[in-house]
């Protein structure tokens, strides 16, 4: 594999598992969210500063920055997951905020604006391609699970929910946390990969790009969500000559989608559900066929 | 010294209250948060700055244009996107979203079209500084402050003084029953979305003869959505309140600790009166707006 099809391999993988997240807090969980770019910072420069300064291994960075993007959320998601909507939004808004501005401030062990550089090099498409498979695969697991109905209770109607006896606010917590640790999944492995780390390139366009590539693929649809965005990470590279015009048509689409067709490519449904001989039954197709 | 910072934190007060005020309105009629509010300002900005420096307009017209423009621009939103997707029975989310989508897809238009480089408006208004007591104030400073502070009163006037105003509040408080009792709600929505983009492009015009004119200049609006939320999402005075707080507070924070530090202290207000007070100074309580 050339060095450009792997860096494209890995962009691919490493925007899929933080969409898979997204989309399980976004699509299947209703919550929407401005601070997964945040988590993302905080898993890249968790383990790019262990790997670096202490030379620790990626096998123990790893799980170190996913739990660290988890544990920023499961505090944040404690403090603000009992409010409404876009109270959430906002917090998760000036969290990401935040986290740049601490990454700027505390130049001395992050680099600041200017950025972390020279971090080792331990991502490979092979290691990124494993890593999006098992992640996906949990993810699927996760939302046909116990967990995964109550938060689609809670997408169609939280008060009914609610009034059935799932516990909502720990319910969302959950899903919270779990979009942080893919967030976080993501970061290292994009530190490892490029090598070069900056505070500005986890803003809040980062967190809305992935929100739009689930509202395009499906939202309540995983397999949506991760062929939006293999798509979506494509599209600039092969039309590189309309790389300036990406965001504009991103944004349009949104719009449109959200007008006209508002659950997105996939709908509800999930690849399984077009080719179901190549699937085991989940669990949703089995409810169906009993009603 | 001291005296001096406060009058430039009131001046950002202004401008970020003019903004506040937009959310308010609009989330207080539709219960969502309009994202692409801060765009509507940044395109104002840009009618009236082209204006001036390409058309070579005089700038009370070119002010007038950017001002009934932004007005157009919200009134479009809402008209083509924001009225359909309601008519959809959609989930209040998927506004949020499509105001997403529609703020991304401005700030890049601009890109496209004028380019992503700063532009400046001639320097008429925006270097001048007057005495003032032994304080040395800036126009421009002085300006935003008349200009916010008669919109505000004239906005405070409008909602709790006319029979527009008691249409307004009827529909915010139950717009049902509002509809049921022969008030025609979309006509309120759509007068309030023109009012709240005029007010927009106001703030976008003071801030891009403040700072500079540029795609993004529409991020600025969160702090003023940052007010609003500290007021009290959708109580316009709660809104007027935040936005003097945020912009007094932030004047203060980068003259005497760190410029840097600036936006963690606004978020981490945010995030603490959301701990204290969830309903914001002076909101409804959250908890019954479920």
């Amino acid at each position: 594999m050339s060095d450009y099809t792997q860096g494209v391999v890995i962009l691919i993988c490493v925007n899929a598992i933080a969409v898979a997240g997204v989309s399980v807090l976004t699509g299947f969980t209703r919550l929407f969210s401005f601070g997964n770019g945040g988590f993302m910072a905080i898993g890249a420069y968790t383990s790019a500063i262990l790997t670096k300064v202490y030379g620790a291994p990626l096998a123990l960075s790893m799980p170190l920055g996913m739990a660290c993007a988890g544990a920023a959320a499961w505090l944040i998601g404690k403090l603000t997951l009992r409010l409404k909507g876009d109270y959430f939004l906002i917090t998760t808004l000036g969290f990401g905020e935040c986290i740049r501005v601490a990454l700027e401030y505390a130049y001395k062990l992050t680099g600041g604006p200017r950025g972390y550089s020279n971090i080792p090099h331990y991502t490979n498409a092979y290691l990124a391609v494993g890593l999006l498979i098992v992640s996906l695969i949990v993810a699927r697991n996760f939302i046909q699970s116990k967990y995964g109905w109550h938060f689609m209770a809670i997408r169609e109607q939280e008060v009914a929910a609610e009034a059935v006896g799932v516990d909502t606010a720990k319910y969302k917590l959950m899903s919270f946390v779990f979009s942080a640790v893919y967030a976080g999944c993501a970061g290292v492995l994009f530190a490892h990969y490029l090598r070069f780390i900056a505070p500005n390139m986890f803003n809040l366009e980062k967190s809305a790009e992935w929100t739009i590539t689930v509202v395009i693929g499906g939202l309540g649809s995983l397999s949506g969500s991760v062929i939006s965005s293999v798509i979506l990470t494509l599209l600039p590279e092969v039309f590189r000559g309309l790389a300036e015009y990406r965001m504009l048509v991103y944004g349009a689409a949104v719009v449109l989608i959200i007008m006209l067709r508002p659950n997105g490519l996939m709908g509800y449904r999930e690849l399984s559900s077009f080719f179901p001989a190549l699937f085991r039954k989940s669990r949703s197709d089995r409810e169906e066929e009993a009603r | 010294m001291l005296a001096q910072q406060l009058i430039n934190g009131v001046s950002v007060g202004g401008v970020y209250s003019l903004l506040a005020t937009g959310y308010a309105l609009i989330y207080s009629l539709l219960g969502f948060s309009n994202w692409a509010h801060g765009e509507v300002a940044m395109l104002g900005a840009y009618i009236a700055v082209m204006s001036v420096v390409t058309v070579k307009m005089p700038f009370i017209p070119a002010l007038v244009l950017a001002v009934t423009g932004a007005a157009l621009i919200s009134f479009v939103n809402e008209r083509v996107f924001y009225r359909r997707i309601r008519s959809n029975n959609s989930p209040t989310m998927f506004l949020m979203i499509a105001a997403m989508g529609l703020s991304t897809t401005y700030k890049n238009l601009i890109v496209v079209l004028v380019g992503p480089k700063f532009k400046y408006f001639p320097s008429i208004l925006t270097v001048e500084s007057m005495e003032f007591f032994g304080l040395t104030v800036g126009v421009l400073d002085i300006i935003s402050i008349i200009v916010s502070i008669i919109a505000i009163f004239f906005l405070d006037f409008l909602i709790y003084h006319t029979k527009f105003g008691l249409g307004v509040r009827a529909c915010a408080s139950d717009s049902t029953t509002s509809e049921l009792l022969g008030v025609n709600v979309n006509r309120y929505i759509l007068i309030v979305f023109l009012l709240a983009g005029a007010l927009a492009g106001c703030a976008g015009v003071l801030l891009g003869m403040k700072y500079t004119v540029y795609p993004s200049l529409g991020n600025v609006a969160l702090k003023a959505f940052i007010a609003s939320v500290f007021g009290g999402l959708g109580s316009i005075r709660g809104a007027v309140l935040g936005a003097f707080t945020i912009g007094i507070l932030e004047t203060l924070v980068s003259a005497y600790i760190s410029s840097g530090l600036r936006d963690l202290f606004t978020f981490g207000l945010l995030v603490a009166i959301l701990l204290l007070r969830p309903e914001g100074l002076l909101g409804k309580s959250v908890e019954q707006k479920s």
